[in-house]
């Protein structure tokens, strides 16, 4: 059991390491599609980062250490997260905390190793960045945790393998009200600590528009490799669990070759449609003014609060 | 515009791109690190923002340099190659080297436009310094006034080699 | 073995006295500290035996008008005890290199050492008596160390006015609730008040009394107004022990009353304290995360921790009046647990601070930053303390979080309207307040630690000196160890208040079977071990082929006029935050234009003021005040002096007590 499970979760994050760039460069290519374009190609990504890793990293006077270890810290704690979520299949280690307040916890440690590199850069423009950064994860917590907490509620418990299990079971309760307004919470959620349209525009010049794009404006070479790594991992980690939270089918419910080679086959699946999904979405959105995300992320709590409203009618009834 | 329209405008239009030319050859002395991808960061030293139409052009959906791997960057710290246009004028004399000090290595310098390659018409202006090749190394020059967006994808071509 | 802890605790704090008064000003440090040091390991020991099961008693057979002086601790007082003696030791440690000055006087080290003795006696107590004698000595000894230092400034004079007034208010609210309970009681002992039987008014007011007396000295909003200006103005070393031990007496009262006096049949009671805890951790978050004063922001934290501790007070006690034993133990537990993971990072974080404010002369973090490359020590053990203060995973503060929110999110199972609104409500707010921390927490490590310094106090800073730092270093660990071997505390806090569904699993674990959720910090961190050295192998490798390259300057879009000045401070980090709550905080902002003498449409200046203040403050405390002000001045009336006026005061109130008695 226990050599399964740890087969299964590096099977995860090789998986995940070599999808997730092919995953932003195919969302690139939808949107460059759409707007009449040719594109880059979806290998593009995997093109960048090798040239970063090849390019030297400039250390400027007053810059410490957090310049070096915070990328890194981004990228394990993706890695982490990509081994932790169920995106390939549902076999858990015994004793390793696959809860989902764990996730999250795992999450804004990337959250906060990227908002330190930002101060670390000791511009105006890191901490602005870092500054909006932590102002939109502060409001978008209240809403993960409160649709996680919808979502446990039917199961009775907060372990990410028990909830994605029950939904495989019973496949009608994806569909249920509860699920439906926490999936759509979540999704809000992880729009806003992506830093995707309409909360953040992931390809801006302009610096007084910038979020994600502020804090790492001092970093070259390897430390900028890693924290581009570091966030598309998290989006594919992220968009995996909304996957399969949404869509559990063709998950390897045992670790064998011929389901993990199907689970893996239909993580791809959920991810590229997902990608293209939120891609086609980007194309029509504009970037809301900074001032108005808490409206938004109000309003995804709003969302994420009748969802437990919704699991407690239907528990009592 | 609505939403329907918007969508009614995609579908109709499809693909502008206009097909590939065919594809020149790579510049001598191109690190081989920026083979396939190329991150540009675009510096203003004192033009007329002839030389930007084309760039903004070149990077339109019609000629699509990016399809060859060519990305403008906001910061030189994430940049190649630095991409300067206009006679290098005594305000941007100091910005243009830091822009270029702050590109981390391997890096290049396109001068692009005759202003940044021999100053142009503005040569005796009492507000020119020189031409950008007196301020820093130049690397790969781009004629025209101004260029044409065709020159302007075939040298960024030279570069990336795709 | 209790006895013998209790007395040596005394006869150290004898000593203590002795040398702080005879030893002259060089050596007073060096050798009173140690002792006070000793006092807290000696509570810290009881405690530890009193957790073990150990029964003992010391009765001081004094003739007081209200009953003898019983000191027996209970599992419960012993974890208090263990707690604050564990604190008071490494605060104790700390203050041997910190204090200077003033706080290095014969009084400062008398009064340090009789606090702590005091607080170590407030949870040994086992009758009314000896708990408020004990409760106004803590009282009053904290009162003389806040005005230690800098006694002639009026912000420390006001603090030290303010904290006073609400000390004596809590305690009056604690008399007046336990005089009503021992009346009822027959007895001032605790025993006899466990096992009474109340008649329900009385049992409401005393409820209500001892509630408001314990909110007051825990900083319960909106009785929390001493909090954020007197542990600001205390030394260093003071503030640590006043927010990470003093407050915790406060919920210990709250728990006694809740859970052993007052054990609540009705769901208003609960739901009060459930109501206070909410407003209070909401609010306190929201506070310090616009705050620039360091020790101001860890003043309104220490509130929003202790409104979390209320909160899971609040949850344990109506969902154990609703029958759901099991997840009210949780509650109860992660209630506990907090109080254990405050104690660790709070002292951290005050002990560094102190050791911020002694290397620059500053608390504004406006002012601060680069101190990470001067001060490498203090930078790593603020850092772990604001790990555990923003609860994220590997520190003793997540595991607490975790168990608070598997309480609350198992917690509304049944058909109960009650419990469907109050759980989700809980979660939301825990989970606002969670986010919020996390962004204060970054602000303060970030602005302090990192970039460059924006003052010239900043550029000067040193490190500390040795017992500092070891004072600075046990805090750490604490809040690391305590949170990669969770198991332990849970079996700690199981043994403390008796509950059964709370546990350790596996490579101590932590396991709670009544909601059946594990959580295994340590294989957590291994999977973090394991998938980190494939990208620090290739980060290293790459670093020996492309090394970092200094150069000259930061990217700043190439300005020639580049200025530590232009780094984002405190106030600019929090301004959105400042924004998007401006309604609750109500910030007073002031732009004052100075036009140019030639022509008006010149500017010459402009000056922008911005002013947080509490609002509770502002909008509750001084109208108040200024209504008994004038209700004060209209009184002189009365006392105008004039003979015929007093001749007839005596006569009415001769006529009233006729009328009184022949009725």
């Amino acid at each position: 059991m226990n050599g399964g499970a740890s087969v299964l979760a590096l099977i995860q994050v090789l998986a995940m390491a070599v999808l997730t760039p092919l995953l932003v460069g195919l969302m690139r290519q939808v949107r460059a599609r759409l707007e009449g374009r040719a594109g880059a190609g979806v290998l593009q990504p995997w093109r960048d980062l090798r040239k970063l890793f090849a390019k030297e990293p400039l250390r400027a006077p007053g810059i410490s250490w957090v310049q070096a270890v915070g990328p890194v810290v981004l990228v394990v704690s993706s890695l982490v997260l990509c081994s932790l979520i169920p995106l390939v299949g549902t076999v858990a280690f015994p004793g390793l905390p696959d809860d989902l307040f764990v996730v999250v916890g795992v999450l804004l440690i990337g959250t906060v190793a990227l908002a330190l590199v930002g101060l670390d850069a000791g511009s105006a423009f890191g901490g602005m960045g870092s500054s909006r950064h932590m102002t939109i994860a502060a409001l978008v917590e209240p809403t993960v945790l409160v649709s996680i907490y919808a979502l446990s509620v039917p199961i009775g418990s907060s372990a990410l393998s028990r909830i994605v299990d029950a939904r495989i079971q019973a496949p009608a309760s994806v569909a249920a009200p509860v699920s439906l307004l926490a999936m759509v919470s979540l999704a809000i959620a992880v729009i806003a600590e992506t830093s995707r349209m309409p909360v953040d525009n992931p390809s801006t010049h302009l610096e007084l528009t910038m979020v994600h794009e502020a804090m790492v404006l001092e970093s070259s070479g390897r430390d900028l490799g890693w924290l581009e790594l570091g966030s598309w991992l998290r989006l594919g980690a992220l968009l995996g669990l909304i996957g399969t939270l949404t869509v559990p089918f063709g998950m390897a419910v045992e670790v064998a070759p011929v389901p993990v080679l199907v689970g893996m086959l239909t993580l791809a699946i959920r991810l590229a449609v997902l990608g293209a999904v939120l891609a086609t979405v980007e194309v029509f959105l504009a970037k809301l003014r900074l001032f108005r995300v808490p409206e938004l992320l109000a309003g995804s709590f709003v969302l994420a609060l009748l969802a437990v409203t919704a699991s407690y009618l239907t528990v009592t009834v | 515009m609505t939403l329907r329209s918007v969508v009614r405008l995609i579908l109709a239009t499809g693909k502008i791109a206009e097909p590939a030319p065919p594809k020149p050859d790579v510049m001598s002395g191109r690190p081989p690190e920026l083979a396939g991808t190329v991150q540009i960061r675009h510096v203003d030293a004192g033009s007329c923002n002839g030389c930007e139409v084309e760039i903004a052009n070149a990077f339109g959906p019609v000629y699509d340099v990016e399809r060859y791997g060519a990305r403008l960057v906001a910061s030189p710290r994430h940049a190649d190659v630095v991409l300067v246009t206009g006679v290098v004028t005594h305000n941007m004399k100091e910005p243009l080297t830091r822009t270029v000090e702050a590109t981390p290595r391997p890096r290049l310098v396109i001068a692009l436009g005759d202003c940044a390659r021999n100053c142009g018409i503005f040569a005796d202006a009492y507000g020119a310094v020189g031409a950008v090749h007196e301020i820093v190394d130049v690397d790969l020059e781009i004629p025209g006034c101004p260029p044409t967006p065709d020159a302007i994808v075939s040298a960024l071509r030279s570069v990336t080699g795709r | 073995m209790i006895a013998t802890g209790l007395l040596t605790q005394v006869a150290l704090l004898a000593l203590a006295i002795v040398l702080a008064l005879a030893t002259p000003v060089r050596y007073r440090a060096v050798l009173t500290g140690p002792v006070v040091a000793g006092i807290g390991l000696a509570g810290a020991l009881t405690g530890w035996a009193a957790l073990s099961g150990a029964h003992g008693s010391v009765n001081v057979p004094v003739t007081l008008p209200l009953g003898p002086v019983t000191l027996a601790p209970t599992p419960l007082g012993g974890f208090f005890m263990l707690v604050i003696g564990a604190v008071g030791s490494v605060c104790a440690v700390y203050a041997i290199g910190y204090v200077h000055g003033p706080s290095a006087s014969k009084t400062s080290w008398v009064a340090l050492a009789t606090f702590l003795t005091a607080m170590q006696l407030v949870p040994a107590s086992a009758d009314v008596v000896s708990f408020l004698l004990a409760w106004e000595l803590m009282a009053v000894t904290s009162t003389v160390l806040v005005l230690t230092e800098h006694a002639d400034r009026p912000s420390v004079r006001n603090a030290t006015l303010w904290y006073a007034s609400m000390t004596q208010l809590s305690f009056f609210l604690l008399l007046v609730g336990f005089a009503i309970l021992s009346a009822q009681a027959g007895s001032t002992q605790f025993v006899a008040l466990r096992a009474a039987e109340w008649d329900s008014t009385a049992a409401n007011v005393a409820f209500v009394s001892l509630l408001l007396g314990f909110a007051a000295k825990a900083g319960i909003v909106p009785l929390h107004v001493w909090l954020p200006r007197a542990h600001p103005e205390a030394p260093s070393h003071v503030s640590a022990l006043m927010s990470a031990a003093m407050v915790k007496l406060g919920v210990y009262g709250a728990i006694l009353v809740s859970t052993e006096f007052l054990v609540s049949r009705t769901t208003w009671w609960s739901v009060l304290i459930l109501a206070l805890g909410t407003v209070s951790a909401v609010y306190g978050i929201l506070q310090a995360s616009v705050a620039s004063d360091i020790k101001r922001l860890l003043a309104f934290s220490t509130t929003e921790n202790i409104g979390l501790m209320f909160l899971a007070l609040g949850a344990a006690s109506l969902l154990r009046a609703y029958e759901t034993t099991a997840v009210a133990d949780v509650a109860l537990a992660a209630c506990l647990l907090l109080v254990l993971a405050h104690a660790a990072f709070k002292t951290t974080l005050f002990l560094g601070a102190g050791s911020i404010l002694r290397a620059t002369g500053h608390r504004d973090l406006d002012l601060l930053g680069g101190l990470g490359s001067r001060m490498p020590l203090t930078s790593v053990t603020f850092g772990i303390g604001a790990l555990g203060a923003a609860a994220l995973p590997l520190t003793i503060g997540f595991v607490a979080e975790w168990v608070l929110l598997q309480a609350l999110i198992h917690g509304a199972g049944s058909h109960n309207r009650i419990l469907a609104i109050t759980m989700p409500v809980a979660v939301g707010a825990v989970a606002l307040t969670a986010g919020l921390a996390l962004m204060t927490f970054v602000k303060a490590y970030g602005i302090a630690f990192l970039a460059r310094p924006r003052s010239e106090g900043a550029s000067r800073a040193q490190e500390s000196p040795a017992s500092m730092r070891l004072a600075l270093v046990a805090g750490a660990a604490l809040v690391i160890g305590l949170g990669l071997v969770p198991g332990l505390t849970a079996d700690i806090v199981a043994v403390a208040a008796g509950l059964d569904g709370v546990g350790s699993v596996g490579l101590a674990g932590v396991d709670l079977p009544g909601v059946s959720a594990t959580l295994d910090p340590s294989l957590l961190l291994l999977l973090g071990i394991v998938l980190a050295l494939p990208v620090v192998a290739v980060s290293v490798r790459n670093a020996r082929r492309r090394p970092r390259r200094n150069v000259d300057l930061a990217w700043g879009c190439g300005g020639v006029r580049v200025s530590p000045r232009m780094q984002y401070t405190a106030t600019s980090y929090a301004e959105p935050l400042s924004r998007i709550f401006d309604d609750s905080l109500r910030p007073e902002r002031d732009v004052i234009v100075t036009h140019s003498t030639e022509a008006r449409y010149l500017v010459e200046r402009i000056q922008y003021r911005q002013r947080l203040s509490d609002v509770f403050e502002s909008r509750l405390y001084l109208p108040v005040i200024a209504t008994i002000d004038r209700v004060g001045a209209a009184a002189k009336n009365l006392q105008n002096g004039k003979i015929n006026f007093y001749l007839a005061y005596s006569f009415v109130a001769f006529l009233v007590v006729l009328m009184v008695v022949s009725l």
